[in-house]
């Protein structure tokens, strides 16, 4: 199999196209004949990350590369940060909005929910800067 | 259990996915929480909720759910039955509380997800 890499630009607040990009990669991936439980981690990861950049962000951008023995999705967005990370990874820790609780998110299970989904997993913030978060899944021999 | 019996034992109505109802669904899960459904929910399960938004059938589209059942009578907008039918999702909506529907259906063999903390 070729690398593959695409890039997907993620709006904020704009939460009725939010998932399309998930969607998409999700969709690529069946395309490319991947695993269906390595595709359902990426997706789930992938989509835990669309929303927060949705949600939390100025807006950002999710970049999906497939190379021979590994997927990696890198979701970055440009600001404002996460001022405590660590803070960020403990589950049930949010500062979603009212709006956002309402729609089934801000549970402060996202980033907890990315790590469980990826073989490795990182996520770095600056405040004022932004979120850069890297989620890695382990293709099966073979694949 | 079929989405059928399901459909009957909730005395619910399809939204979408007449075609779907035959397929099976090994548990069911109950939450208006996206984020708990997508930590928690694994194989061929059935959602119950009472969120009507499009972000409930994108979480089952990314958890792989095959169908979701609206309580409380909580009819969702015909932008996200489209939604639903284009993903392949069938969804249901039944006049009973998420209370009432987990305890039919538990009732009649469903069981539920098993959570590891």
């Amino acid at each position: 199999m070729e690398d593959i890499k695409y890039v997907f630009e993620v709006e904020k607040d704009d939460f009725v196209r939010a998932g399309e990009t998930s969607s998409k990669i999700k969709k690529t991936l069946r395309e490319l004949g991947i695993d269906s439980s390595i595709i359902r981690k990426i997706s789930i990861a992938t989509y835990e990350a669309e929303m927060n950049i949705v949600i939390h962000s100025l807006g950002g951008q999710i970049v999906l590369e497939i190379t021979p023995g590994t997927i990696k999705i890198t979701a970055s967005d440009r600001g404002p940060g996460i001022a405590d990370v660590e803070l960020a990874m403990k589950e049930g820790y949010s500062t979603a909005s009212d709006r956002v609780r309402e729609m089934g998110f801000g549970a402060g299970m996202g980033l907890p929910n990315m790590k469980k989904c990826s073989d490795r997993f990182c996520v770095t913030s600056s405040e004022g800067k932004g979120t850069y978060i890297v989620i890695e899944v382990d293709l099966k021999a073979g694949e | 259990m079929k989405i059928c019996e399901v459909k009957l034992i909730l005395n619910a109505e399809v939204l979408c996915g007449e075609e779907l109802l035959e397929n099976e669904v090994s548990y069911a899960f109950g939450s208006d929480l996206m984020s708990d459904v997508l930590a928690f929910v694994k194989g061929k399960t059935l959602l119950l909720t009472g969120l009507t938004n499009q972000q409930v059938v994108r979480t089952a589209e990314m958890a792989d759910l095959s169908a979701i059942v609206f309580v409380r009578g909580k009819k969702p907008g015909e932008d996200i039955i489209d939604l639903a039918t284009e993903k392949e999702i069938a969804l249901l909506l039944t006049r009973d509380t998420m209370y009432t529907a987990s305890g039919k259906l538990y009732g009649n063999g469903l069981e539920g997800v098993t959570i590891d903390l």
